[in-house]
């Protein structure tokens, strides 16, 4: 469990590097086809995080109004509460908000921009069909989210993916407006000759592939954190058959979720609304926000 | 001659640094060992307050178990009074024991056991008792954290100097886990 979480940490700062290089080159490249050096990148960076920073701060209750997730008390789901708060001394952290989402499927997701301001949210579904050490499972993977600050992780890969998106976007128009003034011969520096028509070139097939290229990194830290909850909420409850019980009744449930759609996919403990079955192409895990069901279970399971 | 100076001036500072470090990790480890003890504490006294409840409700339909009701009662006041971390563990362990022992006799009562009051009093129970294991389970770790620095080299003359002396574990019997155990 401990060389797991440790691999599943180095990884996650990999990914994150890669963009990070990824947003220089793209950047870097902008600012050589327009001549405005890194200004172009900054003011990316600078709209993204702003973007960003306020889905970080008030993203939670928007998630939740979206979810139509309605707060509990003790007295009415007492079984839940009693977990979470097991769940939250077992991590050290303050008890998070408890909702409940009058869905079927069963389902959680935890969302808050630190500890000390966070919910987890449960569907009726989940309520119904897990029994109380596969609610602990579950409970343990969201808590992992939550301490692991994946809220925060989140917002920073979503800037930067922003930031590719909005430099890729500034590219295609002026390829389209100004650039073709280059091509044409009215440009004020065409010193470079071929050289410039070959990053041209380049940087129109960047500016078409970054997008794509953004959200697979995007995803891929999303599946990334995923396994690592697993493995840190299954550290938490200290028995990882408890998670690996509810993922397999949960992949087993066919029911849809109502509220599921893209924009909040990648929150829930497993992503809604499967549409047939499994998933186990690689085309499709690329575009997945979880990995695939049955390699989380068989994971937990060699624990 | 400078260049010495240098280097010995360099390693004291180097010295020091590794020093106000270990130090402020000592501390911040101690902190938590204590806060998560008090947790501990809280669940604790939260079991205590359950119990008469308990009584009383087996009571009700068990009249004839007075010995037992009187053993609980004892335990309890002796877990309320135990000092110490090792001597809280023990009555707690004991503690625990006579309230499985009340609940196995309310399980001999199909009303008592299907009633509303009783079951919310059984979530209760269970859900504290868990509780206690995470708190124990943190406050474990921290612990042996803890532990850990203040025993090894070099970490071990700070904490010397600054008087920080190993805490103990806190040892109590899991509750069993599993479908099975928790339906009692």
């Amino acid at each position: 469990m401990y060389e797991q979480i440790a691999r599943n940490k180095r990884k996650t700062i990999f990914i994150i590097l890669g963009t990070l290089i990824f947003v220089g080159a793209l950047g870097y490249l902008f600012g050589l086809l327009l001549n405005v050096g890194i200004a172009g990148l900054i003011i990316a960076l600078l709209i993204a995080a702003a973007m960003s920073f306020y889905s970080y701060r008030y993203g939670d209750r928007l998630v939740l109004r979206a979810a139509r997730a309605r707060p509990v008390t003790h007295e009415e789901e007492p079984r839940l509460h009693n977990i979470v708060e097991g769940l939250a001394l077992a991590a050290g952290l303050p008890k998070p908000a408890i909702y409940v989402v009058p869905e079927k499927a069963p389902n959680a997701f935890a969302t808050g921009r630190d500890p000390e301001h966070s919910s987890i949210a449960v569907t009726q579904g989940l309520l119904d069909t897990m029994n109380r050490v596969e609610l602990e499972g579950v409970i343990g993977h969201e808590m992992s989210h939550i301490r692991d600050r994946d809220m925060l992780l989140g917002t920073i890969v979503a800037t930067l993916v922003g930031s590719v998106v909005l430099i890729a976007e500034f590219m295609l128009r002026w390829f389209w407006w100004g650039g073709g003034g280059m091509f044409g011969g009215r440009g004020r520096d065409r010193e470079g000759g071929e050289g410039f028509a070959i990053l041209a070139v380049v940087g129109l097939l960047l500016a078409i592939l970054a997008p794509i290229i953004a959200q697979v990194i995007k995803l891929a830290v999303s599946r990334r954190r995923e396994y690592l909850a697993d493995a840190e909420g299954a550290m938490l409850t200290r028995y990882p058959p408890g998670l690996a019980g509810a993922l397999r009744k949960i992949a087993t449930d066919a029911t849809p979720m109502r509220v599921a759609n893209n924009a909040t996919a990648h929150l829930w403990l497993n992503q809604p609304s499967r549409i047939h079955g499994e998933q186990n192409h690689w085309f499709e895990n690329l575009f997945s926000t979880h990995p695939p069901i049955q390699d989380r279970i068989r994971i937990l399971e060699e624990m | 001659m400078l260049v010495v100076l240098a280097i010995v001036l360099g390693l004291v500072v180097l010295v020091l640094l590794y020093g106000v470090v270990t130090y402020n990790r000592l501390v911040r480890l101690r902190v938590r060992a204590e806060n998560a003890w008090s947790q501990i504490d809280v669940q604790l006294r939260r079991r205590y307050d359950l119990i008469p409840n308990l009584v009383q409700s087996v009571k009700g339909y068990a009249e004839h178990e007075r010995e037992l009701f009187e053993e609980v009662a004892q335990l309890r006041t002796q877990a309320q009074s135990a000092s110490g971390v090792q001597a809280q563990a023990q009555a707690e362990n004991q503690l625990t024991q006579g309230i499985n022992r009340l609940i196995a006799v309310a399980e001999r009562y199909p009303d008592l056991k299907a009633s509303q009051n009783f079951l919310a009093l059984q979530e209760e129970l269970t859900g504290t008792e868990s509780k206690i294991a995470y708190a124990r389970q943190f406050y474990n770790d921290t612990v042996q954290a803890l532990n850990t620095l203040i025993q090894s080299f070099p970490s071990r003359i700070v904490a010397n100097l600054a008087g920080f002396t190993p805490r103990e574990f806190f040892e109590i019997e899991e509750p069993a886990r599993g479908p099975v155990s928790v339906q009692f």
